[in-house]
């Protein structure tokens, strides 16, 4: 895996955008920002109405992810541009979709929304409609899921990656500063994981840090890149982020992102937690 | 089903928030010439220097973080211009007011 496969820079989507092999898509939680403007030609991908199934806590389905990706026009041979807001956590968390469901080429455009629009480049309101496709899926690829079972029999053995805030990490915060503080779920963190927040892997203008300064990050934290990782945050878009770090960036194997998260951990009953800065014991 | 972490421009309304347990951080970031700035990008930093959140500002320039008591730097990011940093004490219970002015 090498950068230039999963990676595009702002400039190259500049002139890209009329090959018709690629497509861009646009991913937020909120699509206001969509709907506002976004890049020429972009589709848009919305977290909660379209990647979450609308009753159970999970995401959608193989069958509706071949009928999502139809119905936007993506084909199984289009080159599929990520790109969002919040510094890329849906988009990330999309392409860990698309890397579940096996589609071959797609990239995240570095920085996202943010350095387009720090960079004044041109965002437009127009939604060009796309025919729709036959999109056929495969998978879904569990090797790079985990559930909590798993992330269980993790603590100790393999490398938890706890990709939250210092604060939320500690346990001083529940939720990301931005949110209310929830009530719900106890704090802290699993047992035995690093903090290594998803921040520390991009500067300020949300553009990745260099192979060699990503791998440094993890390796001076206490991260063995020779056995098996899981990250994980509040709800799995941040850690979608480091995963999409580890496991493409970097081409680490046996990167799974624990999608349940701390929102799941953090309100099951009996699991060991660890309170403060520090991982914790076993 | 479970929320997003996404932050909304502007940040999360206070409505229906029981203030009495949040540490707000609010405030308004202009540009020198007076007018307030949309878009601009919002980061807390916790006292260590850690980023802990980001907000892209409305339509009004206005931005809110939930933080925890202590002392937190909010860094604003905006087209053309260099960050603006600023330092503030969050209280619960409390409104922390900022008032941020990006030069021209």
């Amino acid at each position: 895996m090498s950068r230039e496969s999963v990676l595009v820079s702002a400039d190259w989507v500049e002139q890209h955008l009329d090959d018709p092999a690629v497509v861009l898509v646009e991913v937020d939680e909120d699509t206001s920002a969509y709907d506002k403007n976004h890049i020429r030609g972009a589709v848009r991908l919305d977290w909660k109405a379209d990647l979450q199934d609308p009753v159970r806590r999970d995401f959608i389905d193989r069958a509706q992810f071949e009928a999502l990706l139809s119905a936007r026009g993506i084909g199984n041979d289009d080159t599929v541009v990520l790109y969002g807001g919040n510094n890329n956590w849906f988009a990330a968390y999309a392409y860990w979709y698309f890397a579940l469901y096996g589609h071959r080429h797609v990239r995240l455009l570095d920085g996202g929304r943010k350095i387009w629009e720090l960079e004044s480049r041109e965002l437009v309101a127009d939604t060009p409609p796309r025919p729709e496709t036959q999109y056929t899926a495969s998978g879904p690829d569990l090797s790079i899921r985990a559930f909590r079972d798993e992330v269980i029999a993790a603590i100790g053995v393999k490398n938890l990656v706890d990709v939250r805030s210092p604060d939320e990490f500690a346990g001083r915060l529940l939720a990301p500063a931005h949110l209310p503080q929830e009530q719900s779920q106890r704090g802290g963190h699993i047992p035995t994981a690093r903090n290594i927040p998803w921040s520390k892997a991009a500067n300020d203008d949300g553009t990745f840090r260099s192979d060699d300064d990503l791998r440094t990050l993890y390796v001076d934290a206490g991260v063995d890149l020779a056995t098996d990782t899981i990250a994980y945050c509040r709800i799995g878009e941040r850690s979608a982020h480091t995963w999409f770090v580890l496991h493409e960036l970097l081409g680490v194997q046996n990167v799974k992102n624990y999608d349940g998260s701390w929102t799941e951990y953090g309100s099951l009953v009996g699991v060991p937690i660890a309170v403060g800065d520090e991982p914790g014991a076993a | 089903m479970t929320e997003g972490c996404a932050a909304p421009p502007g940040g999360v309304p206070l409505d229906g928030v029981d203030l009495s347990t949040q540490s707000v951080i609010q405030g308004v970031v202009s540009r020198a010439d007076d007018h307030p700035l949309a878009g601009a990008y919002v980061r807390l930093h916790d006292a260590s220097g850690e980023f802990t959140a980001e907000v892209p500002t409305d339509e009004d320039g206005g931005f809110r973080f939930f933080a925890a008591p202590g002392r937190w730097t909010v860094r604003t990011l905006a087209p053309r211009a260099v960050p603006v940093d600023r330092v503030v004490v969050a209280q619960r219970g409390v409104v922390a007011e900022l008032e941020v002015t990006i030069p021209v």
